[in-house]
């Protein structure tokens, strides 16, 4: 339930305020007796709190952790400026009348203006009294000036004093007296928030604010005492300006126009401000960024022979984790053994007392060992843990997985989670969590185990699934009708750790093959990612073998591709989610994973710079279908010239000119396609782009015949110098090449002019990548932070957590899309 | 010159219903909701006007929805 805060408010600190808070007054500037026993009005005087265990606090009798500590107060020689309200003192010097105290505003304008608005132009008369207003002068960090005489913090606080209650209600100037920015009492914060540290040599170590206070008092006693002997001025100035000194950087030690206050060693002090500020601060820090123990973090790398829902740990990782397992009746032997063979990091006592296992006390251990015990063991091959990689986008970003200890140092994972995770292995990291309680075990198997997550919950298709290789591999070991004697099945099958009673044949095709890791119970049809899209669709009988027909588990025609089992696509996948449980969805994936390398293993897979060749009477083909264009282009921008070009509705003349320039040039790049696309040899690279598992028709293009456009901002290329884009070309040129047409491809290289085209695109694309991505990450975390605490209760209803409704039937239709068929509910077909 | 429109046939304005007292108490025991748990609509609305409902009623909004063809909503009027 939410409860409402009613009521805010702020005020500045008063000296009954303080006095009032404080349970001690802070007389001495020394911290410890003789004995080592702190002074009793010294900034660690027992009553500001506890700090030290087993002593109980001489004020409110609470023991340490219990006793929130309490303030003191130091009483200043001298009035000290607090160097957090400088502007606002300045600010009230410059509008109130320097000798009758009145704001500077006449009754006249009785309308109330703000101090920060009356500030900006103060009258150089008092409207009131008719005196004249010296000119105020601020030097950094604490010193007014008035017609250049300096002002004393304890002359501005009399003049503060002057101001009476309605008149500062005039300039809205709330939150207390005008004198009280000037402190002439000074908290001292309890010792609960500048602990001491006592160091293994037994010596104290005392916290920076403590060192900073032991500086203010004692220069405020001896300031006292030279005040008391009547001392000159010029030796009270100084020390007045040392306490300032000293109060201000307690407060604040970056402050500009100060030598910041050093500890012995040359380090700056930490003031209070920089306990809060920045990254580390209290706010950044400790606030927003907590931390947690049972945790590991390193590189992941792929392994494409474990399942989707196991981990590789390193095994420094691994016996470094722990899990806290009670010693019961049933498993006390089994302990004791892990104890004995070192498993056991830590037993713990009912005395609360922790003992490292060592190979030293192991024995001792293993024979005192009893039911009322608890103990620390290792992570071993089982154990559930959560995973996760930054940036935690969406709920598959953290899911549960199995530990698998394994020798090296990194993460393994199957490639086919990468999806979910966003994962690469160019360096990637990830983080793992040791479950340590049964409830969070169960939760997260039962959750947000990876075979639970297969479905993705944002569009109801499979989020994890084969990629790359994978993928190539499946298309090549199902296409067509390849046939393997039954020896080499057999080793391949064996490779890929299937356990299959082959059928008493001799040959066996893929397609067979691959049919074994199908359940009996799946029937299917559909087209395929290397689907041509032909006008009329020969269906079974498909010369790309592009229809894939399932029937009762077994793959009778077409290519299993990224269009069946990859990821985002995998229609296999989706709908194997209806006829089998998430546990056999898991296998398939990891079999069929396995089954694809294995036979890409075997057949080999290579691309190289050959395979982008075409016959010289093509490229003829291709170059004469670029001159044409370019021709076209010319053809264009001659009627441009002659004013005869067709305008399209709604553009100018230029507009239509760059429209139909485009378009001519699209069209070109669109036929050396398709050039392309029936004259490359059958290579791998072509293998890749039809299985869908990387690259497509386009990229290919690009590497073996033509660029084409390069377009910044979806213009052609217009920027640069005195009307052209690089001084190779005329002035006013609008000719294809001078504004960012590529004629050649990669393997022909470009020219100097076309790189540059070429490198400006991908520069702006870089940019534009990182941009969205900022952009869009920041309206993400806005939408989650709106929505974070709706919930859909028991009856399908959207509530938050005031139980205002949001929506009274989840997504209007109440579908879960993760137990959905890409958003649709069809069970029944 | 157009003098009035009709607002209520525009296709974007959804169909609204004022709830007699008896469907208001069961619409928010089905729901599990107070009053102000439920999503509000101004009294100044102009469709409220329109079917003339009162602060306290509760209406039936009837949309058009994508996932569902046809999703009920539930408002009650307030003051501003």
């Amino acid at each position: 339930m939410v409860s409402r805060i009613a009521k805010m408010s702020f005020s500045i600190l008063s000296p009954e305020n303080i006095k009032s808070l404080a349970t001690v007054r802070i007389v001495t500037s020394d911290l410890y007796d003789v004995d080592g026993y702190p002074v009793e009005g010294g900034v660690m005087d027992p009553r500001l709190g506890v700090v030290d265990p087993g002593l109980h606090c001489r004020t409110c009798g609470s023991g340490i952790g219990e006793c929130p500590g309490h303030f003191g107060y130091l009483e200043l020689a001298k009035p000290v400026i607090h160097i957090l309200y400088t502007k606002a003192i300045y600010k009230m010097l410059k509008i109130s009348c320097q000798k009758c105290g009145r704001i500077l505003s006449s009754d006249k304008e009785g309308a109330k203006r703000s101090v920060k608005d009356l500030s900006r132009n103060p009258p150089n008369k008092c409207p009131h009294c008719g005196a004249a207003q010296g000119k105020i002068k601020f030097l950094k960090p604490a010193t007014f000036y008035e017609d250049k005489e300096e002002l004393s913090a304890e002359e501005v606080r009399e003049r503060f004093e002057r101001i009476e209650k309605p008149e500062l209600k005039k300039v809205k100037f709330l939150g207390g007296r005008p004198e009280w920015l000037i402190l002439t009492l000074l908290p001292i914060s309890p010792v609960t928030t500048r602990p001491s540290i006592t160091l293994e040599s037994g010596e104290k170590s005392e916290d920076d604010l403590t060192h900073k206070l032991v500086d203010i008092v004692r220069i405020n006693q001896s300031l006292r005492e030279n005040i008391d002997i009547g001392a000159p001025d010029f030796i009270i100035k100084d020390l007045w300006e040392l306490l300032q000194y000293h109060v201000s950087t307690y407060f604040d030690n970056e402050l500009t126009g100060t030598p910041q206050a050093r500890h012995r060693s040359g380090r700056p002090l930490k003031g209070m401000i920089q306990r809060l500020k920045g990254k580390e601060g209290r706010i950044r820090g400790n606030l927003l960024g907590k931390r947690v123990n049972f945790s590991a973090r390193t590189v992941i790398s792929p392994d494409p022979r474990i399942s989707i829902n196991e981990v590789g740990v390193p095994e420094v990782i691994a016996q470094e984790l722990t899990i806290e397992v009670p010693v019961t009746k049933l498993n006390i032997d089994h302990l004791k053994g892990m104890v004995k063979a070192e498993k056991v990091n830590y037993v713990k006592r009912p005395d609360g007392r922790r003992i490292k296992v060592t190979s030293e006390n192991k024995k001792e251990i293993v024979e005192n060992l009893s039911m009322d015990w608890t103990i620390d063991r290792q992570l071993h091959d089982g154990d559930i843990v959560l995973f996760n990689r930054q940036p935690s986008l969406h709920r598959p970003s953290i899911m549960a997985h199995r530990v698998k200890v394994m020798p090296y140092k990194t993460f393994r994972i199957a490639p086919q989670v990468c999806p979910p995770y966003n994962a690469d292995f160019d360096g990637d990291e990830m983080n793992l969590h040791a479950l340590q309680t049964e409830e969070s075990r169960v939760e997260a198997s039962e959750l947000i185990d990876v075979k639970n997550n297969i479905i993705s919950p944002r569009f109801g298709g499979p989020l994890i699934g084969l990629d790359l290789d994978q993928i190539s591999g499946i298309y090549l070991l199902t296409i067509g009708n390849k046939v393997f004697k039954r020896k080499d099945a057999m080793e391949m099958i064996a490779a890929a750790g299937l356990d299959i009673d082959l059928p008493d044949r001799e040959e066996l095709s893929g397609k067979e093959i691959f049919s074994f890791l199908l359940p009996d119970n799946l029937s299917m049809e559909f087209k395929a990612n290397c689907c041509v899209n032909c006008d009329t669709c020969l269906h079974e009988r498909c010369k790309y073998d592009a229809w894939v027909k399932i029937k009762d588990g077994r793959l009778l025609t077409g290519t299993i591709d990224s269009a069946a089992v990859g990821a985002f696509k995998g229609k296999i996948i989706s709908k194997l989610h209806r006829v089998v449980d998430t546990e056999k969805i898991k296998e398939f994936i990891d079999n069929c994973g396995r089954l694809a390398i294995s036979y890409l293993a075997r057949r080999g897979f290579s691309i190289g710079i050959s395979d982008l060749d075409l016959p010289p009477a093509i490229m003829h083909h291709v170059k004469d279908r670029v001159d044409e264009a370019e021709k076209e282009s010319n053809q264009l921008i001659d009627k441009f010239g002659k004013k005869t070009l067709k305008i399209l509705p709604g553009l100018t003349a230029e507009q239509s000119l760059e429209t139909q320039i485009l378009n001519v040039l699209a069209q070109a790049l669109n036929d050396i396609s398709k050039i392309v696309e029936q004259h490359i040899k059958e290579s791998d690279i072509i293998v890749m782009a039809n299985s869908g598992s990387k690259g497509s028709l386009v990229n290919i293009t690009q590497m073996a015949a033509c660029v084409g456009q390069e377009a910044i901002l979806g213009q052609r290329i217009k920027r640069g110098y005195s009307d052209r884009t690089l001084p190779h070309f005329k002035k006013g040129d609008l000719s294809a090449d001078a504004h960012g047409f590529v004629t050649r491809g990669f393997k022909q290289a470009l020219s100097p002019t076309e790189l540059f085209w070429n490198v400006m695109n991908g520069r702006e694309g870089l940019m534009d990548k990182s941009l969205r991505t900022r952009k869009s990450g920041y309206m993400q975390r806005r939408l989650i932070n709106a929505l974070q605490d709706l919930q859909v209760r028991h009856n399908m209803v959207v509530k938050n957590s005031a139980g205002q409704i949001i929506q009274f039937r989840v997504g209007e239709d109440s579908v879960n899309p993760s137990k959905s068929d890409w958003g649709e509910v069809k069970w029944l077909e | 010159m157009i003098t009035s429109v009709e607002i209520t046939r525009h296709v974007l304005v959804p169909k609204h219903e004022i709830l007699s007292e008896g469907e208001k108490r069961e619409v928010l025991k089905a729901f599990d909701a107070t009053e102000s748990q439920l999503p509000k609509i101004v009294v100044s609305d102009p469709v409220i006007q329109l079917i003339g409902a009162r602060s306290g009623n509760v209406i039936r909004i009837t949309r058009k929805s994508p996932t569902a063809g046809e999703a009920v909503y539930y408002r009650i009027v307030v003051e501003k």
